[in-house]
């Protein structure tokens, strides 16, 4: 009888342990989210005076943020990049995996070596130059180079991840379509396609959610107002401290981070997936 | 054979006359490219060939990529005079130099097949009409074909300017010696020299590459214990809600990282930020905590940033780990059981080997990803505190970031490059360790 008691009690105490533990963390996780939503509803716009729940809750940060800042123009920029950016890059890298997994051809390990090499280079390290390039051949500016650049940048990379998951896939389906009399477009298209979906997922959904965040390229190869995206705008809104900002910065933020973010957690099984994948092919 | 002489010639020999002109256009528009874009007039030679003047697009551009210019532009009454732009003359070597390859792959391509062409027609008789081979080969080149785009997007955007950045490193490129108006030169291992001889460079750089290691460890290390701790915690079978619990602790991997750093660097804003401020109000400190700002105390910033990365980094082990535990039979907690193995026992001799072989790596990937983190670093303390030993760096920086301030802020640009070349080769080197472990190395 006793002894049944004791571990009752001790598993009731370690119930609520766990309980503390789970709720302290959820708030430490949920305070600076809830704190930066607050403020863009604050009133006054300092950073001093921004809080959690703000006293006089309004939306003239977000009204302001859509008449008096560029903010609309960015956030148009930042989506058409992204979706060339994911367009391009995933047909690319597809192909690009397809002829990798499915067809032997002089060359095929030195390319794939190639990859390999390019892939351990940071993409920073390529920017730096390629804006040393542009710079001297006047292409910098342009939302174009920009797409140019992300997708090169990510192709090594997201075709060994691509090959891989379809070197998974058996041949066998692509053999049935060759004798049906497919050509290897048409294979392309209606077997290797939908067979690797799940890491086409995770490959566009990166490929899209990229350009909200990256800061150094468009930091590198934008110069006017007109052309830049919304991270260097917000980056803009921030650091410039004698313009006191903050508040419009948090409504901004607030607009970028809830799509990217309901994407990242509907989508979030192939995105783990996708990055475990990542890990083992080194 | 003919080819070697006359692009195309030993395919006509051949009668695949279709090809021979193929191959033919492309020798002849090489050549015609190359005298289109130099001058070869009569009156220009009359003087002796030289390449500046008279060089076209591959002669000049090997030449110009060798000695890197030799009149500069000077300033003069009526603006710039004419002169070389060193690193124009460079970029534009390069391309040459990239373009000649091709030319000579093709060439090797075009003798081999007139030879392979001939043999066959010698033993067998039978010769292919051009269309007929064309035909063969759109199917054998089927590959090539698809990653042609891929190809040549990678050698413009990826090789091109990785080229470029290592030859970068040799010169003596910067703000105080940048084009028009100086030349830029070769100067060899000099800037290496620099970087190792050189107090403050040195000084400098091994403190950063210091930091930068014990920050990609500790990163690494903190993000996967407490992600760990959280898929184990969530796991346990008196937590109701797991669904929910889970998708509150994912949220700091689902919004943008650049977004809830600046959000974080606002809140520990020294002078405004409310945190601070928080604890003068209930009276914790007498005045103002300065985070990342004060140079006197730089553990400080240093320990922020990594507790930062842990709120930033956790979600992703923590999504991680709880998929591989439950992929873990529960055969082997019964038998545990039935030996009478405690909670911990069970833990480190049955949870944490299965977990720690599938997700290892995983932990290499992310060590180099800290490594590299220019995002949490630069928009958390930009390198701050500042720290008047170093060259160009702050107490927090990382290599990544330092390299950022070297080229961009202060346009030391060779010397960046020697940074990027030092940093690449370190994670190479990691990544190489890495694959030599994971079967894709064996099937390569």
């Amino acid at each position: 009888m006793m002894i049944h008691k004791r571990t009752n009690l001790g598993a009731i105490l370690k119930t609520v342990l766990i309980y503390i533990e789970l709720i302290v963390v959820a708030l430490i996780v949920i305070y600076p989210l809830i704190w930066i939503v607050g403020s863009s509803f604050g009133s006054s716009k300092g950073l001093a005076n921004a809080s959690a729940i703000p006293e006089q809750a309004t939306l003239q940060n977000y009204k302001e943020l859509f008449q008096q800042t560029n903010y609309p123009l960015w956030y148009m920029n930042t989506l058409k990049v992204a979706a060339a950016n994911m367009f391009f890059g995933v047909l690319l890298s597809t192909l690009g995996a397809y002829a990798f997994s499915r067809f032997t051809f002089k060359g095929k390990r030195a390319s794939l070596l190639t990859i390999l090499i390019l892939q351990m280079f940071p993409a920073f390290l390529t920017a730096i130059a390629v804006y040393m390039l542009f710079l001297n051949f006047g292409l910098l500016d342009s939302l174009t180079g920009l797409v140019v650049v992300g997708v090169a940048a990510q192709l090594p990379y997201n075709i060994w991840l691509l090959k891989g998951y379809l070197d998974n896939i058996s041949t066998s389906f692509d053999e049935a379509g060759l004798i049906d009399g497919a050509s290897r477009t048409q294979i392309f298209v209606r077997i290797i396609l939908p067979l690797a979906s799940p890491m086409i997922t995770f490959v566009a959904v990166l490929q899209f959610a990229a350009p909200w965040m990256d800061f150094i390229l468009p930091r590198l190869l934008i110069s006017s107002e007109e052309k830049k995206t919304v991270a260097i705008g917000l980056y803009s809104m921030i650091s410039d401290q004698t313009r006191n900002e903050f508040t419009l910065f948090a409504a901004g933020s607030v607009l970028v981070a809830i799509p990217i973010a309901v994407l990242y957690i509907l989508l979030q099984k192939y995105l783990i997936n996708g990055l475990t994948a990542g890990g083992d092919k080194g | 054979m003919l080819s070697a002489i006359v692009w195309g010639a030993g395919q006509g020999w051949n009668r695949q006359y279709l090809k021979g002109l193929l191959f033919l256009l492309i020798g002849a528009g090489a050549a015609a490219a190359e005298l289109a874009t130099g001058s070869y007039t009569r009156d220009s030679l009359a003087d002796g060939f030289r390449f500046r003047e008279n060089g076209g697009f591959f002669l000049k551009g090997i030449w110009g990529l060798i000695t890197l210019g030799t009149q500069p532009r000077k300033m003069g009454l009526t603006g710039l005079t004419a002169g070389d732009h060193s690193i124009v003359l460079m970029a534009n070597g390069i391309i040459a130099l990239l373009f000649l390859l091709l030319l000579a792959l093709f060439y090797i391509w075009n003798i081999r097949d007139a030879v392979t062409t001939r043999r066959q027609y010698c033993e067998t008789g039978i010769r292919e009409s051009s269309l007929q081979h064309f035909k063969r080969l759109w199917d054998t080149m089927y590959a090539y074909i698809v990653l042609s785009p891929t190809a040549v997007l990678t050698l413009f955007v990826s090789v091109l300017p990785i080229v470029f950045g290592v030859l970068i490193a040799f010169t003596d490129y910067s703000r105080n010696n940048s084009p028009p108006t100086k030349l830029v030169h070769w100067v060899g291992f000099d800037n290496f020299a620099t970087v190792t001889q050189v107090f403050s460079w040195m000084h400098t750089f091994l403190g950063v590459l210091l930091w930068t290691f014990v920050w990609a460890i500790l990163a690494t290390v903190t993000t996967y214990l407490f992600g760990f701790f959280q898929a184990v915690l969530l796991n346990n079978s008196a937590v109701k809600f797991k669904k929910l619990w889970r998708s509150i602790y994912i949220l700091p991997w689902a919004v943008p990282a650049m977004i809830s750093a600046l959000v974080f660097k606002s809140m520990f804003n020294g002078q405004f930020g409310p945190v601070s401020q928080f604890l003068l109000d209930i009276g914790l400190t007498s005045e103002r905590i300065y985070w990342f700002t004060d140079p006197g105390n730089t553990n400080l910033a240093r320990g922020m940033a990594l507790l930062i990365n842990l709120w930033l980094g956790f979600p992703y082990f923590m999504a991680l780990i709880g998929g591989t535990l439950t992929t873990i039979s529960e055969s082997y907690y019964e038998a545990a059981r039935m030996d009478g193995a405690t909670s911990g026992q069970t833990f480190w001799n049955i949870t944490f080997p299965i977990v720690y072989k599938a997700t290892a790596p995983l932990l290499m990937l992310s060590f180099v990803s800290n490594f590299n983190n220019f995002g949490v670093i630069y928009f958390l303390t930009e390198g701050g505190p500042a720290n008047p030993d170093y060259n160009f760096a702050g107490s927090t920086d990382l290599l990544i970031t330092w390299l950022y301030k070297l080229t961009l802020d202060n346009r030391l640009y060779s010397m960046g490059a020697v940074m990027s070349i030092i940093v690449f080769l370190i994670v190479a080197s990691f990544s190489l360790i890495n694959l030599r472990k994971s079967k894709t190395f064996e099937e390569l």
